[in-house]
């Protein structure tokens, strides 16, 4: 739209194509990943941690960035995740990336099954739905105390060493190398789906859920569809957790993660691929900085942020730097 | 003499009437702007914090600290309306939720800087501890005091909004705002007041809520929760729905905790989902 001469037109498949082409800037991201193994060899864990939530923020965008569905219990599935990796490290075996297929198995069947409950709420209802069912999970786990050990965390998870070879070290470094392999490879998969004619479909939905139909996309197959996918994704996540700190505590299913996640997607900027890295980066380096001043003020901080983001960045850092970055060119 | 299972169902109606108090505002203001407002229990936050002060600081009746939390929460609810919530009013529902969790999360950590983490305990007056006993049951006079106010605020409510020309504006404004507009009701000053007046009785409701589940600065997220509960479950701007809502989740959560104490709250997650798969749009609401 930017360009003044003859119209062109844009065919869709020409748009996808010129959307999945990398850009410099993405590869130079991907390989600023690898610096933390030199520039910061004592913040390896607070990377892996970063790399896991970035994933999980992944999976949020999918469906809250993409097809427009508010999810306040998102932390069910990163906690499902979580837990059976952990428990199939525990009775099965820790061979780590047969525990990450397991747990997105897992994962990914219950969000199919609840994606049909999903899919037929909008607004409100539907906030209060994925947080009622998030609570349920959570109060669930406690209650199961045999199996996920309640309040006292799920002990005695022993992982095999990453294809045989590299060892879980205490300073992270086997951890952050296995979970940011995970996450690029989860990654090509969401970018390669939104460049789709899948993920379009997506964004029209949040566009809008009534008129898709009328053209031909049934709207709740495709949020069935994202919704399953985002839970598998979610999943990983959590099983990567699970692996990487050998434990498990009843937190992987509280309310405020399911929070913190989305906080982070809306502060990197949600619907855009890069959006809940940035902002998981953002909010973990943050929140690592300022705890270590004064932890009950957290809080304090990440609320002036929100308040600030939606007042002033209502598209999130990505969007305001897109924003400048166009206002820039333009001159 | 009745069974005991009336002694428990009263607990629950006496808890349920202070949830009603807490969430009767954010319902009115929920239908009639659909405005997610999730700092609503910073509002309550702050007329408890009102009531601790007034009472530990001021030596002041625990009765007479009462309004002067509704007025605290009532204004700083219209300054806060005015200068952020305003604009709003036509963002979408992610932008709303974010922007009013943002001020619940910072009201926490003021909270903390001010009071502290710990639990700030009151003293009500002596005759309102200890409990009399009716048929056999022993019921706590404060319970009895609470379902009392539940009732008195139930009624001021339904009087006002059905006989009254604000009432009648507002319940014009819930129904149809663009109609409303155009038959020249103003309907951002209804709002704003309505709003205040909903803060106040969540600022109410917290200063009544200490006695009964304490006060510290996690509350303005714990009941946050139950607030939703009861404004999803009741239906958007009803507040029959609201009350009936406020009962049915006091009184399963009371019974719950009574019967079932190692399924925590679940059974209150359950009765919601339960409803809201049933009836999505809440028990009274009508979108």
């Amino acid at each position: 739209m930017t360009t003044l001469d003859a119209p062109r037109t844009v065919t869709p498949q020409g748009y996808l194509l010129r959307q999945s082409r990398w850009r410099p800037i993405e590869v130079a991201f991907w390989l600023a990943t690898l610096l933390p193994f030199w520039l910061f060899p004592t913040y390896l864990s607070l990377a892996s941690q970063i790399a896991i939530t970035g994933l999980f923020a992944l999976s949020l965008d999918l469906i809250l960035g993409y097809a427009g569905i508010v999810s306040l219990g998102h932390a069910a599935f990163f906690g499902i995740g979580a837990y059976t990796a952990g428990i199939f490290s525990k009775f099965v075996w820790g061979e780590p990336f047969s525990g990450l297929v397991v747990a997105a198995a897992v994962a990914g069947v219950v969000g199919y099954a609840s994606s049909f409950i999903i899919s037929r709420f909008r607004h409100l209802t539907l906030i209060m739905i994925t947080l009622g069912l998030g609570l349920l999970l959570k109060e669930a786990a406690n209650s199961a105390h045999w199996l996920t050990g309640g309040s006292d965390g799920l002990q005695g998870i022993d992982i095999w060493p990453v294809l045989g070879v590299f060892n879980f070290d205490l300073y992270g470094r086997t951890a952050y190398g296995y979970a940011l392999g995970v996450l690029f490879v989860v990654f090509l998969f969401a970018r390669r789906l939104i460049n789709s004619p899948f993920g379009l479909a997506l964004r029209g939905i949040r566009e809008n859920f009534v008129r898709m139909p009328a053209i031909g996309a049934d709207s709740h197959a495709h949020i069935r569809k994202v919704y399953t996918i985002a839970a598998i994704i979610a999943g990983i996540a959590g099983g990567l957790l699970a692996q990487t700190t050998q434990t498990v505590a009843l937190e992987v299913l509280s309310f405020e993660r399911s929070a913190d996640v989305v906080v982070m997607l809306v502060l990197g900027g949600a619907g855009r691929l890069y959006g809940g890295l940035i902002g998981a980066m953002v909010y973990m380096i943050a929140r690592d900085q300022f705890s270590g001043i004064a932890p009950q003020y957290w809080y304090f901080w990440i609320g002036a942020l929100l308040v600030i983001v939606v007042m002033l960045l209502p598209n999130g850092i990505l969007g305001g730097l897109s924003a400048l970055l166009k206002r820039w060119r333009r001159r | 003499m009745l069974p005991p299972v009336f002694g428990v169902l009263f607990d629950g109606i006496a808890y349920g009437m202070l949830l009603f108090v807490l969430s009767v505002g954010m319902s009115v203001t929920l239908g009639l702007m659909n405005f997610v407002n999730l700092a609503h229990c910073a509002f309550a936050m702050l007329g408890a914090y009102v009531t601790v002060v007034l009472m530990k600081d001021f030596d002041w009746n625990f009765f007479a600290t009462l309004p002067m939390a509704f007025a605290a929460a009532a204004l700083v609810s219209v300054a806060v309306e005015r200068t952020l919530y305003r604009r709003l009013y036509r963002a979408s529902d992610l932008d709303q939720v974010l922007l009013t969790i943002g001020l619940a999360f910072m009201s926490i950590a003021i909270a903390a800087w001010f009071f502290g983490t710990t639990q700030q305990p009151i003293a009500v007056p002596s005759y309102m501890r200890g409990s009399i006993s009716v048929l056999g049951l022993n019921l706590g006079i404060y319970r009895m005091f609470l379902v009392a106010v539940g009732i008195a605020v139930t009624v001021l409510l339904v009087l006002a909004l059905e006989h009254t020309r604000f009432g009648a504006q507002v319940r014009a404004a819930v129904d149809n705002q663009r109609m409303a507009r155009g038959l020249g009701i103003d309907v951002d000053r209804t709002f704003a007041v309505t709003f205040a007046l909903g803060s106040g009785l969540a600022g109410l409701g917290g200063a009544l809520a200490i006695e009964i589940v304490g006060l510290d600065p996690q509350f303005a997220l714990v009941y946050l929760v139950y607030v939703l509960i009861i404004v999803s479950v009741g239906g958007l701007g009803s507040i029959a729905g609201s009350f009936a809502a406020a009962c049915l989740i006091g009184m399963s959560d009371i019974a719950g905790k009574y019967y079932v104490p190692q399924l925590g709250s679940f059974l209150i997650y359950l009765v919601m989902v339960a409803v809201l798969m049933w009836r999505p749009a809440g028990l009274f609401g009508k979108r």
